[in-house]
């Protein structure tokens, strides 16, 4: 990977994170750990990989993003409000009465959401239907779409991953955020669910694991050539990557914090960002 | 339209479906198809079989299929969804009501076998609920299928509607009702029959042709009332109601539904409020289905011609 091209994915995704920490800050909680987790992931996608235009966030042959672990919404709005998608102050209004940045994502709300999600796993067969939509269509466009570990206990992930293995519908790309933990504790003592690699390369997808918390890592995984298996790329992340005191949180689905609380966690990640713009 | 009503059994709704969604997808490409393992229940099978892009069998994951179609919906299609009306309605509620209408995806759904037309499937396929599930979604639209004229049209009329509509019908054959050819509007009751003003049966789907049935029985020992076919049950033709309500004084609905939450409860909801009326039901009361013939069910659940007239005698005699 070019290091200029690393460099810059690395500086997005802090800048998404301190946009993350700002949104919740506004009224002091929301989703962070989940939130944090795939934004690696986002500034790979919406930073290097993604066709879409902040101008035009319908357009039809733009790539589109489903992320169906809906409670991420947070994430997506930071990511969306650096790429322009609409002005940064608004992400503040996130969960407010009235406003277009709800707790989970709304198709219908926020520009550049492509999907309304929330209800866990409903968002797989969404994403699903986009793309083959889309394949239809004849369209050059792909679909991403990010499942979380903890919702892969919903049974509808498994009739969707079955139907787009059995379908082959390969501009449709799984993202499995494996961040270990769910609203009540680990994922793997509430519902071990075993090795995700495997149980994907079994409903006839080319799976793989990375880091997920490595844009290097991810961006090769997302970019590598797609045969005639759809993929899978299952992000082996940290539920709380890149805000320490978050990561060391036990229960960290959801927190609420106090003012001065999160002020130190923008000064870090805003230390972290200068850092990096300062290196040559 | 016109009404031919003669008591002869109609073309059966698998027939009209099975020409009607090929019709409807060679019309338009953004018409596409999706079932849960139940195309040749609707005699869809073999046009499907030679057009997999148009028709798609998404095997039993009923869930699975209504996400796919609502995603379709938000890159242009106009998805028809088929499956039986209870795995049309309660097991995948949450997928209609937050994937369809609450993202504002649209969807045509088509449940058959409704509430005793299940017959030998049992209660474990026998919908008389959904109806209930259906209107409780905001600005979602639920009809109960007359005849084939009005299924033919009905759902050509919906692939076209943006938002969730529910159509309900058996596979079999109902009464034939309409001329073949007849247009329908939605919002709009159809007055079938007018004998005279002492009572109003407000029917629909299966129960009209009854109602057509209990009518004339009435009319011989002297009791004069309209039938309204409210195949359209949301939106609900509330102005029909009320006038029917002030002309006629008292209202008996039939329906092959639980009395939850379906045209009774429509219809007394606009009573209620506009103009306050004694309603008399004919419904299933509020037990499940079970196993066995149709018309041994129409019996055991109470859904027949006498017992329409029952309820019109005693909804009189509340005047």
């Amino acid at each position: 990977m070019n290091p200029e091209l690393k460099k810059d994915l690395q500086k997005l995704a802090l800048k998404i994170r301190i946009a993350e920490i700002e949104e919740f800050k506004a009224l002091g909680f929301g989703h962070i750990g989940g939130s944090l987790s795939i934004t690696d992931a986002l500034a790979v996608l919406y930073g290097a990989v993604m066709k879409v235009d902040p101008k035009n966030p319908k357009m039809e042959d733009r790539d589109k993003l489903v992320c169906s672990k809906g409670h991420a919404g947070p994430a997506v709005y930071a990511t969306l409000a650096i790429k322009g998608f609409f002005p940064y102050e608004d992400i503040k209004t996130l969960n407010v009465p009235g406003t277009n940045f709800p707790s989970h994502c709304d198709r219908n709300k926020t520009p550049g959401v492509d999907m309304t999600t929330g209800s866990l796993g409903q968002g797989t067969s969404l994403a699903v239907g986009i793309a083959l939509g889309d394949k239809l269509k004849g369209l050059d466009s792909r679909t991403f779409l990010i499942v979380g570990d903890g919702e892969s206990d919903e049974g509808q992930v498994w009739e969707a991953a079955m139907f787009t293995g059995a379908k082959k519908i390969t501009n449709l790309i799984w993202l499995i955020d494996e961040n270990k933990k769910q609203l009540d504790g680990y994922t793997s003592n509430i519902i071990n669910q075993g090795d995700f690699v495997a149980k994907f390369k079994a409903f006839g997808f080319d799976a793989v694991r990375v880091n997920g918390n490595d844009v290097e890592q991810v961006y090769e995984a997302i970019t590598a050539p797609i045969g005639d298996k759809p993929r899978a790329i299952v992000l082996d992340t940290v539920k709380g990557a890149g805000v320490r005191e978050v990561e060391e949180t036990m229960n960290n689905h959801s927190l609420t914090m106090p003012q001065e609380t999160y002020d130190r966690w923008l000064a870090e990640l805003h230390s972290e960002l200068d850092a990096l713009e300062g290196e040559v | 339209m016109n009404v031919v009503y003669n008591g002869e059994k109609d073309t059966a709704f698998k027939e009209v479906l099975g020409n009607t969604i090929p019709r409807l997808s060679g019309e338009d490409d953004r018409v596409i198809y999706l079932d849960a393992d139940l195309m040749n229940c609707i005699n869809t099978g073999k046009w499907a079989a030679a057009h997999p892009e148009r028709g798609i069998d998404c095997g039993i994951a009923e869930a699975n299929m209504i996400g796919i179609a609502a995603g379709l919906s938000s890159v242009g299609f106009k998805p028809i969804v088929h499956t039986f009306g209870p795995f049309a309605s309660r097991r995948v509620f949450d997928q209609v009501f937050l994937s369809g209408g609450y993202a504002k995806n649209s969807l045509t759904v088509i449940g058959t076998d409704a509430g005793v037309t299940a017959a030998y499937n049992g209660g474990t396929h026998m919908p008389f609920e959904d109806m209930a599930l259906y209107r409780a979604i905001p600005g979602a639209y639920v009809f109960d299928i007359t005849d084939a004229a009005m299924m033919e049209d009905i759902l050509t009329q919906c692939v076209n509607i943006h938002g969730v509509k529910y159509i309900r019908s058996g596979r079999k054959n109902n009464k034939k009702m309409y001329e073949s050819g007849s247009h329908f509007e939605i919002g709009k009751g159809i007055v079938v029959k007018d004998n005279g003003n002492d009572a109003t049966i407000i029917a629909c789907g299966l129960m009209v042709a009854m109602a057509m049935e209990a009518a004339e029985t009435l009319a011989q020992e002297g009791i004069k009332v309209k039938v309204v076919d409210m195949f359209t049950i949301k939106p609900l033709d509330e102005d029909l109601v009320v006038k029917c309500a002030e002309e006629t004084g008292v209202i008996v609905t039939a329906e092959n539904h639980n009395k939850i939450g379906g045209l009774y409860s429509a219809v007394a909801d606009v009573l209620a409020a506009k103009r306050p009326t004694p309603v008399e039901y004919v419904a299933v009361e509020d037990i499940f289905g079970e196993v066995g013939p149709q018309d041994y069910l129409e019996k055991r659940f109470g859904l027949t011609a006498e017992h329409i007239v029952e309820k019109v005698k005693k909804a009189v005699s509340r005047k």
